[in-house]
């Protein structure tokens, strides 16, 4: 028994070692695969931090003859990207009024409704949906909005495109939240003789708040850098635009004029990082979210 | 021999005279032919702790959460027989109604995570959307967390969340939670199973003290338990209601071989 179960000094040896090589082999293919991430990050910094100034932010966009001249002269070019901004914001926040409270109904009714023809139905086209190219939804908005709805290309109809996009997320992340709450809550909220519907909204939800907003969150950031499905529907403008029934320009969108400008071009780092930032924060802000509303059942 | 074994049930399940609660040939099936419990008729008594016994799947659950039409929350149910409460047929009260008249508690705690302890006391008024004086809240609150012993060892945390107390704790709030209603009826299913020794002694200390203004029907897995608190006992046995006395007589002299058979361990 004895002699079998001790380990001879070498083999231990041989087995610390393994294990450090293990840990160490971890830890570098770890570090690789962060490293597209981080050169991403140092380019757009590297290319893009001169033109980040206070004007960035409020200025439009340049035409290409500023531009040219700045160029010229070996200035840094002017103007901003506030046409982008001000767009992103106004196209994603009504893609998301549109789309948060659809999402949350048609999670909830998911979760409550676990089998069922109807229910299946529902998840089957939820998953084909998350499948579809953004492109193909920028032509449906277009058909549905743009064309008999606003009679030319509008913010609306970018938020409508978009917000078919975010759908998916939010119906899944409500509805796997909204699975792993016990049970026993709903029947305690029942039992204390509380309707079905006070249940779900006063009870079910606030305590599913975290994993639910979360998934808002990233269906947020995941429409903030969509750029296909809005140049069929938003299109673009070189002005600040607040009416939603006008054409728009977006952050994405004015990276792809940018990019086709040759005068312009230099912006494209600039605009890139600003974008990037926006959807950075927006992760972070899920991951606050999700430690400081995080309940414990 | 129809008739001998309807005496002999006859004599095996005593009868309450003027019961709060009347089942009446219940049965309750969780979709299909397959009935969990079957043709059950029990009379319960006011004011008394009436312990319902039996192995795992043997209908008790089912039978409680009857009660106040729990069951229901299962889709393809239905029912035959009828209970009714303080004479009124509870299948035909709104549910919602019925379970303010009969509250509940749960095998595992269930605090709602969300609310502190102070909204959990009241939560069944903050949820049905009754507004309160400031006044009235605290009154109820207080009175709540007296009448479980929780006062004292909250009074100073009360807008902490409830899921901060331990298990036994955690289980007063929730026996408070269905008080603050003033139900008249309290079902509590296996409400100690998830607790510790010390946790369960308090909670059961707590029921004794409780039926002098509530009338309280139990669940329980643990003879031991039933025998120190229960008034009356019920024992079931794959769905049938097999024998119910008074706890003294049924612990004592059961009627019943399968009863026996179950209060002497040799099953169950």
């Amino acid at each position: 028994m004895n002699s079998s179960n001790s380990i001879s000094k070498q083999k231990l040896k041989w087995r610390i070692f393994n294990d450090k090589l293990f840990s160490i082999v971890m830890m570098t293919l770890a570090f690789v695969s962060a490293l597209p991430l981080l050169s991403i990050l140092f380019q757009l910094v590297k290319k893009g931090y001169k033109q980040i100034r206070l004007n960035f932010f409020i200025e439009v966009a340049p035409d290409t003859m500023q531009a040219m001249m700045a160029k010229a002269n070996h200035e840094i070019i002017p103007g901003g990207i506030a046409n982008g901004i001000v767009g992103t914001l106004i196209i994603v926040g009504l893609a998301s009024l549109i789309a948060i409270p659809l999402g949350l109904i048609c999670g909830i009714y998911l979760s409550e409704t676990s089998k069922g023809k109807m229910a299946n139905a529902v998840r089957l086209v939820v998953d084909m949906l998350q499948g579809i190219p953004s492109i193909v939804l920028g032509v449906i908005a277009y058909i549905w909005i743009v064309k008999p709805v606003t009679s030319g290309f509008s913010a609306l109809a970018g938020s409508v495109a978009l917000s078919i996009m975010m759908l998916p997320s939010i119906i899944r992340s409500t509805e796997e939240t909204l699975k792993m709450i016990p049970s026993t809550l709903k029947e305690a909220a029942l039992s204390l003789g509380v309707p079905y519907h006070r249940t779900i909204f006063k009870v079910l939800l606030p305590t599913g708040m975290s994993g639910i907003s979360t998934g808002i969150i990233l269906g947020i950031s995941r429409i903030a850098g969509e750029t296909a499905p809005l140049m069929l529907t938003a299109l673009g403008s070189s002005a600040i635009n607040l009416d939603i029934t006008q054409p728009s320009s977006a952050i994405p969108l004015l990276v792809w004029e940018f990019y086709n400008d040759p005068n312009l071009i230099d912006l494209i780092w600039g605009a890139s990082l600003i974008l990037l930032l926006i959807i950075f924060l927006l992760n972070l802000g899920a991951k606050a979210i999700v430690k400081k509303w995080k309940v414990q059942y | 021999m129809e008739s001998t074994i309807l005496n002999t049930k006859n004599d095996r399940i005593i009868k309450i005279d003027s019961p709060l609660l009347n089942i009446d040939q219940l049965s309750v099936s969780y979709g299909g032919d397959k009935y969990s419990i079957d043709k059950v008729s029990a009379g319960i008594q006011k004011n008394k702790i009436t312990a319902i016994m039996g192995p795992s799947g043997c209908g008790k659950s089912t039978l409680l959460r009857a009660i106040n039409r729990m069951h229901e929350l299962y889709p393809d149910t239905h029912h035959k027989g009828s209970i009714t409460l303080d004479g009124e047929d509870i299948y035909k009260i709104n549910p919602i109604e019925l379970r303010r008249k009969i509250g509940m508690v749960f095998q595992r705690p269930n605090p709602f995570p969300t609310m502190s302890i102070y909204d959990n006391v009241i939560a069944a008024y903050i949820l049905n959307g009754i507004k309160l004086k400031r006044s009235e809240k605290d009154q109820i609150v207080e009175k709540s967390l007296r009448e479980v012993g929780l006062w004292d060892e909250t009074k100073d945390a009360l807008h902490k969340r409830g899921t901060f107390l331990s298990g036994g704790q955690q289980q007063r709030l929730c026996i408070a939670r269905a008080l603050a209603y003033a139900p008249e009826v309290i079902l509590l299913d296996e409400p100690t199973s998830a607790l510790d020794p010390i946790a369960t002694a308090k909670i059961e200390d707590l029921l004794v003290e409780l039926k002098k203004k509530y009338t309280i029907v139990l669940v329980t897995h643990n003879m031991a338990q039933a025998a120190r608190i229960s008034d009356y006992s019920m024992f079931m046995y794959i769905g049938e209601l097999v024998e119910y006395g008074k706890t003294k007589n049924m612990f004592t002299t059961p009627k019943d071989e399968r009863t026996e058979a179950y209060l002497t361990g040799k099953f169950g």
